[in-house]
């Protein structure tokens, strides 16, 4: 263990460290337009659509046809399998009208969760099997990024410590995998917000989770130059009665990061968990305003949050198509302000009141 | 573990963070003055001059009575045990001498190593056992920050994974106990220089040591706002063939401690590590002005690049004291200059500056 054997050459680490900052690029973040088939089936089914592929693929063409605006605030579009494959009605492919735009193409390679068994009710996630050979397919057929889940939750007695490794361990060896095949991998720890608990509590979790995944990926020798984390903010559970401010969110979400982020990480883009559109721009915009010295790109990795007004303005109308790109575009322009703490909140919300609420920093 | 059981109160971490805070102070580093009796037997041989107590005393108070100005270059200075119940000529004890200056006290924590029975002659280090009054003492003695010293070697089979995990075990332990004391631990994982290993090789064992240590920390539920670092520079080995530049040297252990070291780390202290004066400095400089990003302040914590000009032209002699005085005063400027990256090289040859004061394996 004291000889290096290095797992990549110097071209290769430029060409994903190229990448990655490609995708954070300032102001820019992440649309997660990864959903599953069934995942998808929930979407249409709360706007009274039918789950077919054609819906899915007209649907996925609503946000992929939105003009130029995006390239400002869009640095990478996550694909599902399908759709990877699947073209616009007048024959491109969605690929290629997206890397068009000059926007990185992403793609989720994991295959859903499994339980631990022993555990109460933990899962780690699959999609290692086969998984060099899938991802150097999918880079010749343009990804040059990827995204991996894993699922933890807080309750009285979760997340456990073999949670915790487990998790933490397939995300490094699916990250070292991804390198190998030029492929920058995006880890995702999802801490459900599900819970009763307070902020402080997410926020030793969190912490530990963290910890925890990049000890993970030294030991698997990742390059982390070449990955992105994408992690929850760190908010109180949906059921907690105290109620926080966005600057007590960034405030907890930010120290958090510092306690565990290397430095070399590029970017940290955000999953917005079950936040509406509103509030996940707001805390995002509180984080990019947050007094602590942040040394990564701080930004979005949305799929609900940046897609919720389009699917209801959408509601499966051929005539709805272009009112439904443009409430795609407003979201994602309103991202890229608040990925540079510009963003001056749709109400009363203005960041410059919001400054003074910053808790001190010894609190957390 | 999915519960937190804090450690430390909100008052507690600001006593902490502030200690650290003003050690590392833009332009400040730390005066190593905390070698054992026989270490400084060492030094004190080289110069002639008797290893007795009064000859440590006489020593230490050349440099502890510097004019108070040198309070812009030093912002801590570690003790030895004996030292910390010294008095100067006039009966004033050592530690209000140094803190009339707004100087911060700090002590050598730890003992000495003991091996680790089943490795290649690695070791670990004693002086937990009791550590907790040890503190609480030295707290009310004027103490702020403790330092705790691991040794590591690199060699075709060490570090083994046993000798990095023992030893972040044992640091993360010592870490803890400090901070419900009220003093700042300064962690020290030192590699040795010894050996015939490339710059590379000591980047890549640097890399695992420190994610390791850091895993430790967090483990441990160690406030690292609340902490610092005394690593080594990444070089090569002393009898490495090949020769770097400082650039070299400052490239390699940046992006190390971009990889391992969380940003809410407050400063990173270089221990010199057998280096000259002039190339400790000269490095130190190196690693400022470089491009890459510096989350934490980049400093030193030098023994014996800072007191090697002093002792030679002190060699034991009072009417020397004022030449001593200045040697170290010197030093300690450039030492802050470089600390900022304004550290331009004279040219001159000092020898005294010059001379490696490589010790092999060197310990205390």
């Amino acid at each position: 263990m004291t000889h290096q054997y290095p797992a990549l050459t110097a071209e290769q680490k430029k060409e994903l460290s190229d990448i990655a900052l490609r995708i954070v690029a300032p102001g820019k973040g992440i649309l997660a337009a990864d959903e599953s088939v069934g995942h998808m089936a929930k979407r249409l089914n709360q706007i009274g659509v039918e789950n077919t592929e054609e819906n899915r693929r007209l649907y996925r063409q609503i946000l992929f046809s939105a003009d130029s605006r995006v390239k400002k605030c869009i640095g990478g579009v996550i694909f599902f399998h399908e759709t990877m494959y699947q073209k616009a009605d007048d024959g491109t492919p969605f690929v290629q009208m997206i890397k068009d735009k000059g926007i990185v193409v992403g793609i989720k390679v994991d295959k859903g969760v499994v339980p631990l068994a022993g555990t109460d009710g933990e899962t780690t996630t699959q999609g290692l099997d086969g998984l060099s050979e899938r991802c150097a397919q999918y880079k010749k057929d343009g990804a040059d990024f990827a995204k991996w889940r894993c699922v933890l939750k807080i309750s009285d007695n979760t997340p456990s410590a073999l949670a915790i490794m487990e998790n933490a361990n397939v995300l490094a060896r699916y990250a070292s995998i991804c390198q190998q095949n030029g492929i920058v991998p995006i880890v995702e720890p999802e801490i459900l917000p599900d819970g009763d608990h307070d902020l402080k509590r997410c926020q030793y979790v969190t912490e530990k989770v963290l910890a925890a995944v990049y000890k993970a990926l030294s030991d698997h020798h990742v390059y982390l130059e070449g990955t992105l984390l994408k992690p929850n903010m760190v908010t109180p559970g949906h059921s907690c009665p105290t109620k926080y401010s966005p600057e007590e969110i960034a405030m907890a979400t930010v120290t958090a990061l510092r306690r565990t982020v290397p430095p070399a990480v590029p970017g940290v883009t955000f999953l917005s968990g079950g936040q509406s559109e509103e509030e996940a721009s707001i805390n995002l915009n509180a984080i990019n305003t947050c007094p602590l010295m942040r040394p990564w790109a701080l930004t979005f990795s949305y799929g609900r949050a940046l897609q919720a007004s389009a699917l209801n303005a959408w509601r499966g109308q051929k005539d709805n198509a272009t009112a439904a790109t443009e409430e795609f575009v407003k979201r994602a322009e309103v991202n890229g302000l608040a990925a540079l703490g510009k963003y001056e909140g749709s109400g009363d919300d203005s960041g410059a009141a919001g400054q003074s609420l910053y808790v001190a920093n010894h609190a957390y | 573990m999915t519960h937190q059981f804090p450690p430390l109160s909100p008052e507690q971490k600001k006593a902490l963070s502030d200690i650290a805070q003003r050690i590392v102070a833009s332009g400040k580093g730390i005066l190593a003055a905390d070698e054992s009796v026989g270490t400084m037997g060492n030094r004190l041989q080289r110069i002639n001059v008797e290893n007795t107590e009064e000859n440590r005393r006489a020593f230490r108070e050349i440099l502890f009575s510097s004019d108070a100005s040198i309070n812009q270059s030093i912002g801590g200075v570690i003790f030895f045990h004996e030292t910390l119940y010294q008095k100067d000529s006039s009966g004033k004890p050592f530690p209000a001498l140094i803190k009339e200056k707004g100087i911060v006290v700090g002590i050598k924590a730890s003992t000495c190593t003991a091996p680790l029975a089943g490795t290649n002659g690695e070791t670990t280090i004693q002086g937990l056992d009791g550590l907790a009054e040890r503190c609480a003492q030295y707290k009310k003695d004027g103490a702020d920050f403790g330092k705790w010293r691991a040794v590591l070697k690199i060699t075709s089979t060490t570090p083994s994974q046993l000798a990095i995990q023992e030893n972040a075990n044992t640091l993360a332990r010592y870490a803890s106990i400090c901070q419900q004391h009220g003093l700042v631990p300064i962690v020290e994982p030192e590699i040795l220089p010894d050996g015939d290993h490339d710059l590379q090789r000591c980047q890549y064992v640097t890399e695992k040591v420190l994610a390791a240590v850091y895993k430790a920390l967090n483990d441990h539920h160690v406030y690292l706002e609340g902490t610092l670092l005394k690593p080594n520079m990444v070089t090569a080995g002393h009898s490495c063939p090949k020769k770097y530049t400082p650039q070299d040297v400052a490239v390699a252990t940046v992006t190390t401690l971009l990889r391992t070291v969380p940003a809410a780390v407050p400063g990173i202290c270089f221990l010199s590590g057998g280096q000259s004066e002039e190339e400790a400095s000269v490095n130190l400089n190196a690693m400022n002005q470089s491009p890459l990003p510096k989350p934490w302040k980049l400093t030193f914590s030098y023994g014996r690049a800072l007191q090697a000009s002093a002792l030679a032209a002190w060699v034991g002699k009072s009417e020397n004291k004022k030449a001593a005085q200045e040697a170290f005063r010197k030093r300690a400027q450039i030492n802050s200059l470089a600390c900022r990256g304004q550290y331009v090289v004279s040219g001159k040859t000092d020898t005294a500056a010059m001379q490696s004061l490589f010790t092999a394996s060197y310990t205390y």
